[in-house]
């Protein structure tokens, strides 16, 4: 069964990927928006900072944040200045670096489907009275509503999974920074299998449901099938 | 509306330049025709704001909505315009409906409420208004997206070779709303086209372009008929000629149509005396002789002066004459140029072989 302090960790895990999805479409949405349009000789750079999460190991990722919000860091040094202290082993902390690990699996999908909406309907709509913000969430939202649905649940999930990351900047914290997959390590550690395969079930299902949903979805979308 | 519109371009791409000043009339069907990569689309996209020409000039309907040296410059979504694009470029996730709402949503509300009713009725899409997109023929699409334009009540209404993505049924099928419109609509339109069958059909105004400048500008009957211009060399060269039914002869399956300052036959017309045509007249459909024929098969033969001479230095002579009020077109072979000793002035006959009948 599962225990009060195993809950917890789910529902801190949750408060984590909910915050750090939200975040991530706030800043990952314009971000695509360009990526997907813009001619600039940075787009390559920038393409290549987004997607560098994908290839680089968890622990290295969480080795430089723990360095940069560090007290002696960057971050750490104008964080301390605002008042608020630093970063690691705190829960914004822990969304900070979630949002950073996660954030290809957010930009890819929408830069994708934003990549394949025509300049033409863009231009329809602006011969129709629209303004580029109104084109918008008018034109491109509705078309890109495959591409935002898988960024958003791609974008979740993967944090829910994260271990590495947090295990470098969160530690260990119980209510603060402890999520559901340090807590099953935590499990196995002390040779509790039977916590952990409650924990690791739970997580099995929530995913292949997840899963399931989004490829259910995307295929009764007839017309916008074509933008996957 | 009768201000003129007056345009002037300046934009170089490189490899590309347009420079065009035109005044064109603020009514009636204006056409934009040249080869591709004559700039005519260019042109119309610049008209539309879409594109911005460094130098540019823009007046329409009296408003001015770009100035370069005023440094003003009016975004597409302020300016009151109807677009109709090549693909009709319709929302995919909208009905047809929706489609047609979609820019009546956002025209100020104060503006003259278009009877949306009638333009459902003129393009025959009234049926239509459930279906998605994706369910409609090429021709229903474009028919929707001419009505989504003017749906929005616009002063002028810009058409990019709206015809040219369609096969050659599906082009039967729309030309006639197209005409249609030419008698229903007054407000301007500006229509980019490389087919001269289109240019017969419906300009009043025609505006021919090639390498990013104006070669020729004015009245379809002026501009269509002039020599300096390769238009008059080509085969397909004719001229239109406006003219109104009065008389069926039933028996010989014939109608005769009044022009100004004479009759023609032509085979039988579906449609009542009194009905205004356009009747256009192929320059190699037309003969010349110096005497009026008395044995001859042809039935339209008329008095003409020849106004202008021109040859291709390929055996082939254009032949400008003028009948009555009317200017006309004539292929002949250099070698009947020089047999009849063809001069300007001269007085001769036309026979006309054969005509067609546009709208």
């Amino acid at each position: 069964m599962l225990t009060t302090a195993d809950l917890d960790t789910l529902f801190l895990t949750f408060k984590v990927a909910s915050i750090s999805t939200s975040l991530m479409l706030l800043f990952g949405t314009p971000l695509a928006w360009w990526l997907a349009r813009t001619t600039s000789s940075w787009k390559g750079f920038i393409n290549a900072i987004v997607a560098l999460p994908l290839v680089l190991p968890p622990t290295v990722l969480g080795f430089y944040l723990l360095v940069l919000m560090g007290p002696t860091g960057l971050i750490g040094e104008l964080t301390t200045w605002l008042g608020m202290g630093t970063l690691p082993f705190t829960f914004a902390g822990l969304v900070i670096a979630s949002v950073l690990y996660s954030i290809p699996f957010v930009v890819q999908p929408l830069q994708g489907a934003f990549t394949s909406i025509s300049e033409q309907s863009l231009e329809a709509a602006a011969t129709l009275r629209a303004s580029p913000l109104d084109t918008f969430f008018s034109v491109v939202v509705p078309l890109a509503k495959p591409g935002f649905l898988t960024a958003t649940i791609l974008g979740f999930t993967h944090t829910v999974g994260e271990f590495g990351v947090v295990l470098m900047i969160g530690g260990n914290i119980p209510d603060k920074t402890r999520v559901v997959s340090v807590q099953i390590y935590n499990h196995v550690e002390a040779l509790e299998y039977n916590e952990a395969h409650w924990l690791a079930g739970c997580l099995l299902l929530f995913s292949f449901t997840v899963l399931i949903i989004l490829y259910t979805v995307l295929k009764n979308q007839p017309n916008l099938q074509q933008l996957k | 509306m009768t201000q003129p519109i007056i345009a002037r371009f300046k934009l170089d791409y490189g490899n590309f330049k347009l420079d065009v000043d035109l005044l064109i009339p603020g009514a009636g069907i204006t056409i934009f025709f040249g080869p591709s990569g004559s700039g005519k689309t260019t042109l119309l996209r610049c008209i539309a704001g879409l594109q911005k020409a460094q130098q540019g000039f823009l007046q329409i309907n009296g408003k001015l909505w770009q100035d370069s040296e005023k440094s003003l410059f009016l975004p597409t979504h302020k300016r009151p315009l109807g677009y109709v694009f090549q693909e009709a470029n319709l929302f995919p996730h909208l009905t047809v409906a929706d489609n047609l709402q979609f820019g009546l949503k956002r025209i100020a509300k104060t503006s003259n409420a278009v009877d949306l009713q009638a333009i459902l009725e003129l393009l025959g899409i009234d049926h239509l208004l459930k279906r998605m997109p994706d369910r409609l023929s090429g021709g229903e699409r474009q028919r929707v997206a001419i009505a989504r334009a003017l749906a929005l009540n616009p002063e002028i209404l810009l058409m990019d070779e709206p015809l040219a993505a369609l096969d050659f049924k599906r082009k039967q099928e729309v030309m006639p709303f197209l005409t249609r419109l030419h008698q229903h609509l007054s407000i301007p339109v500006l229509y980019v086209t490389h087919s001269q069958q289109e240019v017969g059909q419906l300009a009043d105004t025609l505006v021919i372009l090639e390498d990013g400048h104006t070669l020729a500008s004015g009245a379809i009957s002026e501009t269509l008929s002039r020599l300096d211009i390769a238009l008059a060399q080509d085969r397909e060269a004719n001229t239109v000629w406006p003219a109104t039914i009065v008389e069926h002869e039933i028996n010989y399956h014939l109608t005769r149509v009044d022009f100004v300052g004479g009759t023609l036959s032509l085979p039988i017309i579906a449609a009542t005396i009194g009905t205004k045509l356009r009747v256009q007249i192929y320059a190699r459909d037309v003969s010349i002789t110096l005497d009026l024929p008395t044995a001859t098969s042809i039935l339209n033969v008329l008095p003409a002066r020849i106004i202008g001479i021109s040859d291709d230095n390929k055996g082939q002579s254009v032949i400008q004459l003028q009948v009555s009020n009317q200017i006309l077109l004539a292929h002949i072979t250099l070698k009947s140029l020089l047999l009849l000793n063809l001069q300007i002035g001269m007085s001769a006959y036309v026979q006309i072989k054969g005509t067609s009948i546009l709208n």
